[in-house]
């Protein structure tokens, strides 16, 4: 009782012959189906090569083609010859030219011994199946597809289109529950006969002949009817990606492919020498006994198809350039953008980066220069801090720079002084948490020594701006975290808010603050904005200052640096 | 893209097509073994002048990687490149004296050959100081890569050139002939790229890096490209553009994912930064056969000069490509 292979081969023909030869010598009779698309010249040599092995035989050759019944009716032909000619064979391994063994025969031989009646062949309900191409699952089973798909795929499109609107369904067999699964099985001789030797065998036959990819559904269908012994995985260890399309091992696959643990791989690229050498070498035979455990090559197959559907967040580069709003993550991080609270205290930056521990820099988007944090002139990727470089590409500078200091939260100073390219995708990032006090870009300018001619002039242009970005922040697409306090409600009580947004930045410290930074005199902002009214500007960003009162009230003594709560 | 707008991308090919045809008048055969190209053979094309000391590494570095066959145009070396290559066993060779810049930046010459020989084959263009980079070029041949993309029906493949640079001046170390130019030139920009894209060609325009930082703080915009699309499977009916960075028919340019996901792209490292530099910009000044009246070598000569160090506190020290991959500037994409 042993174990024969039938191989499907259609190229790398060289491979099929080496790996042939390996199970051969092992004492396992192996059919070999050669597409007949390979050339006579080829064919007859492939075949002399293997002539001195009276356990290896040539089936009737067919023309493959992908997702057509050729290729199961290749198999049926090639497991025939081989049930005929072995009769003491009692499982047959349906394998690939591009397949390669990864654990001795002897130790198949012996896990199929302990299982004799067991089939393995994955066969899933098209209910349960994640992996499709195409997105034709149940349909496979319904519709017709005359055309191919590889090569007139507009007219395959088309008429399942068609069919779709008609509602044009298929009969199925009666008795028949599709089933699907991975093409490469391994099944007993009693289920295969009976298979092959039911009198509805033809009609089956022809119900298949047009169902879609039938490769992978009527053996796994098939089995359903003859077997109650089923355990549906396949022995063969092959990763499809998002295309379905399998995932090809390389020379640098050696340790994972042998820590697997499982019996044969697929697809091996042709030109592994290093795979072949190794797992076909009389080295190779350490017996282990494990069950196969794919566990870890499944799990770098599907981060690469991860990457290659969903990619890094935030990430801009030569082969991922997402449209908008299919980013899956604007930026690669949470920020934080404050706008008028280095205005309103001294030293803000400071006392933030104390408190966080995050990097805080000054105007990024500073109109003369990049205000870096420290105020240095390159920065993290080697960005400047030129203006006219940033300003060529806003968008770019500000997403390389949240990219490149991943695992540090970058916080910045804003303002309507600033560049203002990337309001609206800072708005509508989620990563944003953007805090404003309105009206606060108006102290600078109160402190100023300005012409008061020209501080009014500014003070409209700069709450122009200010107002169109607060549009921006209260529009319905906005998606950033957003705050805006009126600057005489914030001075009124201006703990809390900073509270809020600290605890919301995860700082080192749980505890409450209990030192606010401290803000700058406001002796007379009142009567200035009075001033700014009486010019008449309207000053209405920072909320209502009462006029003769000298700033606020509640701001610390002069000589206590610190208010403690 | 409407119908009126695709046809003339496709008049604009076949005018390039027509053009490469005239200007094949101007290539002379030196030496041409290219009957000893097998048909899965793949090809490296190239023009150049004046590289002799680059060449040995050049030629080694893509013949490890598995180039078959090198053909090259030589734009009227005297340092006796041409007898070196004439000397090599898998290049043919062709020589022009006529004007690099008239041959749209030697585009028409190459144009020429690889619709003449390249019909077919996998064909990587390169400068010879340009360098080939892609997942897993440490342990899986360059013809793995080209499996991989014919089997996932993919007919080019980016690679964004990156500038190496050595720290401190550019004069410092002097590189040897045969010499890995990475000993030296080891630094590089890791996170200062602006990418727009290109909306006739489909093709992204990607600026940046020490050339940008360093020559072109005031005009950024006319800071090199440097997206590439140097690897392609060639038909007849393709042509470049632009140096490689773009290609007709436009579906080519496509290497980059637009719905988030990441297609596989390499790096072309750039060993422009030697000791042989401030000579050769120097010549290409006075040659004046350089892109948009060689502005760039302009900006060159006046900042070597004065400061002739690229190097900076942020610049990063090349290792291998998965570091370039984890830096974001290349991807694996699902080539795993």
């Amino acid at each position: 009782m042993s174990v024969g292979f039938v191989m499907l081969v259609h190229e790398a023909l060289n491979r099929a012959e080496q790996v042939a030869r390996h199970w051969s010598r092992k004492g396992c009779p192996v059919v070999i189906h050669v597409d007949k698309r390979v050339t006579r010249a080829d064919y007859t040599a492939f075949v002399k090569s293997l002539s001195d092995l009276d356990n290896i035989l040539f089936s009737t050759r067919h023309r493959c083609e992908w997702g057509t019944w050729s290729l199961v009716e290749a198999s049926i032909t090639a497991t025939r010859l081989m049930l005929k000619s072995f009769a003491d064979v009692r499982h047959v391994y349906l394998a690939s030219g591009s397949c390669l063994p990864l654990r001795p025969v002897e130790e198949l031989i012996a896990y199929l011994q302990e299982r004799p009646q067991t089939n393995f062949i994955e066969s899933v309900t098209t209910e349960d199946v994640p992996w499709t191409v195409g997105g034709l699952d149940a349909e496979r089973f319904t519709l017709r597809f005359p055309f191919s798909w590889k090569r007139h795929r507009r007219l395959f499109d088309g008429y399942v289109n068609l069919q779709r609107k008609v509602g044009f369904k298929r009969r199925i067999p009666p008795g028949l529950v599709p089933h699907m699964g991975s093409q490469w099985w391994c099944l007993t001789r009693q289920t295969l006969t009976a298979i092959f030797d039911d009198p509805d065998f033809d009609e089956y036959v022809r119900y298949f002949r047009r169902v879609w990819i039938p490769d992978e559904s009527y053996f796994q269908t098939m089995v359903r009817l003859y077997s109650a012994n089923i355990e549906s995985r396949s022995l063969t260890l092959s990763k499809f990606d998002f295309q379905g399309k399998p995932h090809i091992f390389y020379d640098d696959h050696m340790q994972l492919l042998r820590r697997s643990d499982c019996f044969v791989a697929r697809k091996i690229w042709p030109h592994a020498d290093k795979l072949y050498d190794g797992f076909l070498s009389d080295s190779a035979n350490i017996m282990t006994g494990a069950e196969p455990n794919p566990g870890k090559i499944d799990r770098i197959f599907s981060k690469a198809v991860e990457r290659r559907t969903k990619g890094r967040p935030g990430l801009y580069m030569q082969s991922r350039f997402p449209n908008q709003d299919w980013e899956n993550g604007k930026t690669s991080a949470q920020y934080s953008v404050f706008q008028g609270f280095a205005e309103l205290f001294e030293d803000f930056e400071t006392w933030l980066g104390r408190v966080v521990g995050a990097r805080v820099h000054g105007h990024l988007f500073g109109e003369d220069r990049v205000g870096f944090s420290g105020g240095v002139e390159v920065f993290s990727g080697a960005l400047t801090d030129n203006a006219a470089i940033r300003d060529y590409n806003p968008r770019a500078f500000f997403t390389n720079l949240i990219w490149n200091t991943r695992g540090e939260r970058q916080c910045f100073q804003f303002g309507p002084a600033d560049n203002q390219a990337i309001n609206w995708f800072m708005a509508t990032d989620p990563n944003a948490q953007i805090s404003v006090i309105s009206g606060a870009w108006a102290v600078p300018l109160f402190h100023s020594n300005k012409d008061f001619s020209e501080i009014r002039k500014e003070a409209a242009r700069l709450q122009k701006i200010e107002s169109e970005l607060l549009n921006i922040l209260r529009s319905p697409y906005a998606k950033a975290r957003v705050r805006v306090w009126s600057m005489a409600d914030f001075v009124e009580a201006p703990m809390e808010p900073l509270q809020t947004i600290i605890d919301e930045i995860g700082a080192r410290s749980a505890h409450r603050l209990t030192a606010a930074p401290r803000m700058v005199s406001l002796d007379g902002f009142g009567q200035f904005l009075q001033n700014l009214k009486n010019q008449g500007m309207h000053p209405h960003l920072m909320g209502d200052f009462p006029t003769g009162v000298a700033g606020v009230q509640n701001r610390p003594e002069p000589g206590k640096p610190y208010l403690v709560k | 893209m409407g119908a009126v707008s695709s046809y003339q991308l496709r008049l604009q090919r076949k005018r390039w097509r027509i053009r490469a045809l005239r200007k094949r008048r101007e290539l002379s055969e030196v030496v041409n073994r290219t009957d000893k190209i097998a048909p899965k053979d793949i090809l490296v094309f190239s023009t150049l002048r004046n590289e002799r000391v680059r060449l040995p590494y050049f030629l080694r570095y893509y013949r490890e990687m598995g180039v078959e066959h090198f053909l090259i145009v030589d734009n009227g070396s005297d340092d006796g490149s041409a007898e070196y290559l004439r000397a090599q066993k898998d290049v043919s060779l062709w020589s022009t004296v006529r004007s690099y810049k008239r041959a749209r930046f030697g585009v028409d010459w190459l144009n020429w050959l690889q619709r003449k020989y390249g019909h077919g084959h996998w064909c990587l263009v390169v400068d010879p100081d340009e360098f080939l980079v892609y997942p897993f070029c440490d342990t899986r041949p360059l013809r793995a890569l080209t499996d991989w993309l014919d089997a996932s029906s993919i007919r080019s493949f980016g690679a964004m050139l990156l500038d190496m640079y050595p720290k401190g001046p550019l004069g410092a170390q002097p590189y040897r002939e045969g010499q890995d130019p990475f000993e030296i030139a080891c630094w590089f920009d890791s996170g200062n790229y602006m990418i727009q894209k290109n909306r006739q060609f489909g093709n992204l325009w990607i600026q940046g890096g020490p050339r940008a930082r360093a020559f072109f703080p005031d005009k950024p915009e006319r800071s090199p490209a440097l997206n590439k699309i140097p690897l392609v499977k060639w038909h007849r009916n393709y042509t470049y553009v632009s140096s490689t960075h773009m290609l007709l028919p436009r579906g080519l340019n496509l290497v980059y994912d637009e719905w988030g996901g990441e297609k596989a792209s390499g790096c072309l490292l750039h060993a422009k930064f030697l000791d042989t530099f401030s000579a050769k910009a120097e010549e290409e000044l006075r040659r004046g056969q350089h892109y948009a009246n060689s502005h760039e070598y302009k900006a060159y000569d006046a900042r070597i000069k004065q400061d002739p160090d690229l190097w900076c506190k942020w610049s990063e020290k090349y290792i291998n490509w998965r570091q370039l991959e984890i830096l974001g500037l290349m991807s694996k994409g699902n080539w795993a």
